[in-house]
């Protein structure tokens, strides 16, 4: 890949929230920082002011859906990596449940060199970890570990590994190349047909419930199988109370495990579901108040070691529905850091060195790409960087937002920060919060 | 009142002016001339995503006595899975004008999402949306034990016009985890003060009931000699409970259930002389009510059936001729 010939000064921004310092940005890595004025800039670099603006590490997605191949009319590859860079991110993991299914080297491959292609962001696939994710025999993981994608990150994601011996194979068997199983928590027999957290206002409401046992009991299996088999797992998307108790226990004991949690997860609850509109229908559910404590009280103290988006698009017809018949899922890649600000930094529960830990460096290192991302801010290292003015604020507007699709949980709500620049190698994909399309965009 | 979409919407005002409308309506119905002008040159369209013909007649009834002009509008069988799009439906009927739909789905929420979606600017009324809410049924429900329990026993109006239910006791029981008639029977019958057991298997009553405003019971035979109802009000089970289906049966035999929560003559020996028995319909004879509890003088299960009517020209006279100063507004 070639590196944007573009040289860049941000000035006086604050690197993990620290320090002003100036920032040059060239051949695709940080070539100079200092204290404002201390540097040498060269004469032709573009400026960026980012005065009381803090760079963090790009931001690294380990949970993106991006639907190509197959669902091209909710995102596609480039639209999806667009709405990644204008939130912030520079590496995606693009989930499996494509049409057809990114179990084979092939599929892999071809989302990869899309990803490549666009220009966005790095196209990280996910391979899946049973053949169609049915559940029944493992995928060819080798073939995908070992193909030009790389893939290191496997999920059935969308349905549970259930299948015991399955998942306990899965988990023996990417061992060979480093590879974690990212398991999508759902015992399907104890969720059959469930429509939304089962609690007080799925009682009232009349909506079946999703009981948060059904995340935990898989959660809890795991968790003993990986130690069982000393190996390495991911739980995606946690979002109960107990979940994040099971994920300290296990840690305590020194199971390798890492957990994810969702934006919407830190601040939406199942009260939403009220007003019947699906945009709120999402998997797994909304909780209520005192799993949103929890999950926040998680990852600030590191028994959450990420925040990963879950971002999934969907069309309008598949939300225009009715509860019962609508498609689960939100978009998020482009709210996700203003939901951590706010949830999180804005009380005064994380500094931006830990947005940084779990937004980039946590997640490049889970997903084995943490060679090119998650890396600190210093010189020589590759200029992957977010540029964010947590000051200003912001009403979403879904259909504003470089996402094909108009289903985010927050339109109309005010969220705090904005993503004023991103940097990809050294070029800007994001700059002025505007996405910035590449120079002789496909040509490589 | 705009719609009537759920029971726990309705103040005690808006529940004693829907009963006493209906009083009056009921009071129409014995004339020889059954037919108000009342709705005249309005359009109610019964609009019915699920096969209920009891419902559907008892609405179509209703508004044809007020004189509406009615449509039947069945999406049942365009397409199962997402049904005929709800939206596009909606768009319809707007454009066709009408006045007040009468909305059946097995959706929970579907009347809401018609309501407040912006589709249509008709009055919705629900007539039954999949686990959620029932409220004409509820209504029909209060209105005949008011008639029973206040009115013929407290020896003032004969239907108790004006009267709430305070005091008065109401054991519901069987499937409360999947009924609409239970959700809106317990909201409504506290409004109006009375109080409410529920008696069920463990497996039939929803995670969430305690914040419920009622009682929960797993034994009928205690409910029934210690708490000493005024009324019973036994609910359908459905086939799909008994034999397991995706989620597994609910109870092991229809025998058991029979045995345990089914209302027969020696449990009805338990309840109090004027206690009555309900039942929403259609019954299961010999699964939760037996022939000689659903045919004995406590049984009031085919007055249900025509207050329904009385209750549903009520709603719609509520929702459609409200104001006072619209045309032929006197009953
Ligand atoms: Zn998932």
């Amino acid at each position: 890949m070639t590196t944007d010939p573009t040289t860049y000064v941000l000035r006086g921004v604050r690197p993990l929230g620290g320090d002003p310092a100036d920032v040059v940005l060239a051949g695709g890595v940080v070539a100079a920082l200092g204290a404002p004025g201390s540097v040498d800039v060269p004469g032709d670099a573009v400026e960026v002011d980012g005065a009381d603006h803090v760079l963090l590490p790009g931001l690294v997605d380990l949970h993106t859906h991006l639907r190509e191949p197959g669902r091209e009319d909710a995102e596609t590859v480039a639209s999806g990596t667009r709405a990644a860079a204008a939130g912030g991110f520079t590496a995606v993991h693009a989930m499996a449940n494509t049409s057809p299914v990114a179990d084979t080297a092939g599929v892999v491959e071809q989302v990869w060199r899309l990803g490549r292609d666009a220009g966005f962001a790095d196209v990280h696939p996910v391979g899946a970890v049973t053949v169609g994710l049915a559940g029944e025999r493992l995928a060819e993981l080798g073939a995908m570990a070992h193909s030009a994608a790389r893939v290191r990150v496997f999920s059935d994601d969308g349905r549970c590994v259930d299948d015991p011996i399955l998942m306990r194979r899965a988990l023996e068997y990417v061992k060979a190349f480093g590879g974690v199983v990212a398991q999508h928590a759902q015992e399907p027999r104890l969720t059959e047909g469930a429509q939304m957290n089962e609690g007080v206002v799925s009682a009232e409401i009349g909506l079946a419930g999703w009981p948060a046992v059904a995340e935990e009991a898989i959660i809890a299996r795991d968790v003993l199988l990986a130690e069982h088999v000393g190996s390495r797992l991911h739980v995606c998307h946690l979002s109960t109370a107990g979940s994040v108790e099971i994920v300290r226990w296990a840690k305590s004991r020194g199971i390798d495990v890492t957990a994810e949690v969702t934006p919407h997860h830190l601040v939406l609850t199942d009260e939403l579901a009220r007003t019947y509109d699906p945009t709120y229908k999402v998997n797994p559910p909304l909780r209520t108040a005192a799993d949103v404590e929890a999950v926040r009280e998680g990852l600030a103290d590191g028994t959450i070691d990420i925040v990963a988006t879950d971002h999934a698009p969907h069309t309008r017809e598949d939300k225009d529905c009715e509860w019962a018949a609508a498609a689960f899922g939100m978009t998020g890649l482009e709210t996700a850091l203003s939901v951590v600000q706010q949830t999180m930094v804005d009380p005064g529960r994380m500094t931006w060195a830990d947005v940084a830990r779990v937004l980039s460096v946590a997640p490049a290192r889970i997903g084995r790409v943490e060679h090119a991302h998650g890396r600190p801010v210093a010189v020589g290292e590759p200029a992957n960087l977010t540029l964010v003015d947590p000051a200003a604020t912001r009403v979403v507007d879904g259909a504003a937002q470089a996402t094909a699709s108009g289903n985010t949980p927050f339109a109309g709500r005010e969220l705090p920060g904005r993503v004023v620049a991103t940097f990809l190698r050294g070029r800007a994909t994001v700059l002025d919060g505007a996405v910035v399309e590449p120079a002789g965009a496909g040509a490589r | 009142m705009k719609h009537l979409l759920s029971t726990a919407d309705l103040s005690k005002d808006d529940a004693l002016l829907l009963l006493d409308t209906a009083a009056q309506m009921a009071a129409t119905q014995s004339r020889a001339i059954k037919k108000l002008p009342t709705l005249r040159g309005r359009t109610v369209v019964n609009l019915f995503f699920e096969d209920s013909t009891r419902t559907r007649i008892s609405f179509e009834a209703a508004a044809k006595r007020l004189s509406a002009d009615v449509i039947n509008f069945s999406a049942k069988g365009s397409s199962v899975s997402k049904g005929e799009s709800l939206k596009d439906t909606a768009l319809t009927l707007h454009a066709m004008g009408a006045d007040a739909v009468v909305v059946r789905h097995w959706a929970s929420g579907a009347p809401y999402q018609l309501a407040h979606a912006g589709w249509l600017d008709a009055a919705v009324l629900n007539a039954g949306d999949g686990t959620h809410q029932h409220p004409t049924q509820a209504l029909l429900d209060a209105f005949t034990i008011r008639r029973h329990l206040v009115g013929r026993r407290g020896g003032g109006d004969p239907d108790g016009v004006g009267a709430d239910l305070a005091g008065l006791r109401v054991a519901i029981v069987g499937d409360v985890l999947h009924s609409r008639v239970a959700r809106s029977n317990v909201a409504l019958l506290r409004t109006l003060g009375a109080e409410v057991t529920l008696v069920s298997p463990p497996t039939l009553v929803p995670v969430g009931v305690e914040t419920w405003p009622c009682r929960t019971s797993y034994d009928l035979d205690a409910t029934l000699a210690d708490w000493q109802p005024d009324a019973v009000m036994m609910l359908r089970v459905q086939r799909e409970r008994m034999s397991g289906g995706t989620g597994g049966a609910f109870f092991p035999s229809p025998l058991e259930y029979t045995r345990y929560y089914g209302l027969d003559a020696r449990r009805l020996a338990l309840l109090p002389d004027h206690a009555i028995v309900m039942h929403p319909g259609p019954m299961n004879r010999g699964l939760e009510i037996s022939a000689e509890a659903a045919d004995s003088d406590r049984a009031v299960i085919v007055e249900q059936v025509a207050n329904g009517v009385a209750v549903r020209m009520a709603a719609l006279y509520l929702l459609l001729a409200g104001d006072p100063s619209a045309e032929g507004n006197d009953l």
